[in-house]
């Protein structure tokens, strides 16, 4: 089977924007577009990773919109809903598409535009993911952190100083990323002392409320060789699930959905965690960094703080996670963060991260929907 | 009003209940647990509270013992003051938020329900 390539990628500027989704969705396509060298009518198929477009403008059926918009009829389109792991979702199905033969051209797209509602709206349309039992409760994902890092600190007696390191570290790779929402440094004594949000975890634990789109460019290796010799290849990715209500799960420290799609793509890139190069995790909150690491395999289970407290995740470390800033600095349009993971890694391989570019042939991306009720986790690697 | 949980064939027992239970198993019976204390598990204070939500809230998941099988729940607190191993009760509420300041359809699903309260 001819693999999966990636040839071209972009993301628009994160943060908050004046631009409505459409907009930011058609601004991202059309550069990954020259990025790649495809012409509109290559494109056999479109993906547009969205998850509230409907919920936080009123606008529905981006991918037709987004398809007439940029020219690429009459290529097959459908929009990728999977909460806030809808971009790595839109990987895995522009993957399928490609390695299935269905497409020799696929444009992957995913955008979200939220910074125009209010703090606590955003919050209300993420939260109606949860089920009735917590919802009425007015359990929020980040009360899931709180309640999860209270947890993982008192049983594994970790420093809560080691959460708040993930967050300086971000936001230092941040500084290097010209996309983030936040080019921010932050010292220790600031996250520690900022305001609680939901308490172990404060205001600089959480990412922000972000407007942003990105994209990749798909094709079998035999046509990426047409257009550039430097392209990535997806040789890993899956995708698996965990229980909708968060409580029932065994073990408050584990994400079933990490352990199982981290698996399934090891497995399919033949690869062990020890051979992943950089890594971009969803630290939508600082807590899931430490999750991640463990049901990655990064981490023995209650020791990924010790990595971080050694300093072996940052951007010169022994394996550097975030280097685009992460979601915690560089922002979170929900749709469009799996797809810009995507893009931070296939800059790292082609070489083109600029100043946050570190050495490495493979990397990682593991993004999570809910609060790890959806996650998918990608591979690639350089081309040879 | 009762805090239902769903006991399944294989003796497990889950809340919020569920069509087909775990390990496939199907539903025989149901249980009270707002006749049952529990222990804390984990607990938070949460600032940042959406639209129609009581500011602060604080929440907590707990673990009840039905008759030697263990079953989690997750809910308000009526009290910040609490720690992880404490006992708790369930305490009914009428109306645990605002039903017409969310994103959700106030007929979709009912808005009463129970907080713990420490023993």
């Amino acid at each position: 089977m001819d693999r999966v390539a990636v040839i071209g990628a972009s993301m628009t500027e994160f943060g908050q924007r004046d631009s409505w989704v459409m907009d930011l969705l058609a601004e991202a396509g059309e550069a990954c577009l020259d990025d790649a060298g495809v012409a509109p009518h290559e494109v056999e198929h479109l993906y547009v990773s969205n998850m509230a477009s409907g919920e936080f403008e009123g606008q529905t059926g981006v991918m037709n919109a987004l398809a007439h918009d940029l020219d690429v009829l009459p290529a097959y389109s459908q929009r990728v809903d999977q909460t806030s792991s809808s971009g790595g979702a839109g990987i895995y199905a522009a993957w399928q598409s490609v390695a299935s033969g269905a497409s020799d051209m696929t444009l992957l797209v995913g955008g979200e535009k939220m910074t125009h509602r209010t703090t606590g709206e955003a919050t209300d349309v993420i939260a109606s993911i949860t089920h009735p039992v917590e919802y009425k409760h007015g359990v929020t994902l980040p009360s899931f952190a709180g309640l999860t890092a209270r947890h993982y600190l008192e049983r594994y007696d970790a420093p809560r100083e080691s959460l708040a390191k993930v967050a300086v570290k971000n936001h230092r790779n941040g500084l290097d990323n010209p996309h983030a929402q936040f080019q921010k440094e932050v010292d220790l004594e600031t996250v520690m002392e900022s305001p609680i949000v939901a308490d172990p975890l404060r205001l600089y634990d959480f990412c922000p409320i972000t407007d942003g789109s990105a994209a990749l460019m798909f094709c079998p290796e035999s046509v990426a060789e047409q257009y550039t010799d430097d392209y990535a290849v997806v040789t890993g990715v899956a995708g698996a699930t965990d229980t909708h209500v968060v409580h029932e799960r065994e073990d408050p420290t584990v994400m079933g959905g990490v352990v199982e799609s981290g698996k399934q793509a090891y497995e399919m890139a033949d690869l062990e965690p020890e051979d992943v190069d950089v890594a971009e995790l969803h630290d939508m909150f600082t807590i899931l960094e430490f999750l991640q690491m463990e049901g990655l395999g990064f981490a023995e289970p209650g020791s990924a703080w010790e990595r971080v407290e050694a300093g072996e995740t940052e951007i010169d470390g022994e394996l550097p996670i975030n280097t685009s800033g992460g979601l915690k600095s560089k922002g979170h349009p929900l749709g469009a963060s799996g797809v810009a993971q995507g893009y931070e890694i296939y800059a790292q391989l082609v070489g083109e991260a600029g100043d946050r570019q570190v050495d490495a042939d493979v990397g990682l991306a593991c993004n999570v929907g809910g609060f790890g009720n959806c996650v998918i986790t990608t591979i690639m690697e350089a081309a040879e | 009003m009762t805090m239902e949980a769903y006991r399944y064939e294989d003796g497990s027992i889950t809340y919020p209940g569920h069509t087909i239970g775990p390990n496939g198993s199907e539903p025989v019976g149901t249980v009270d647990l707002s006749e049952y204390e529990a222990e804390v598990v984990t607990w938070t204070n949460s600032t940042a509270t959406p639209p129609g939500v009581r500011q602060p809230n604080a929440l907590a998941i707990v673990e009840f013992d039905v008759d030697g099988e263990s079953v989690r729940a997750i809910g308000q607190l009526t009290t910040d003051d609490v720690e992880t191993g404490e006992t708790v009760r369930p305490v009914y509420v009428e109306e645990l938020r605002d039903p017409e300041a969310g994103i959700k359809e106030p007929e979709s699903q009912d808005w009463d329900g129970y907080r713990f309260e420490p023993v």
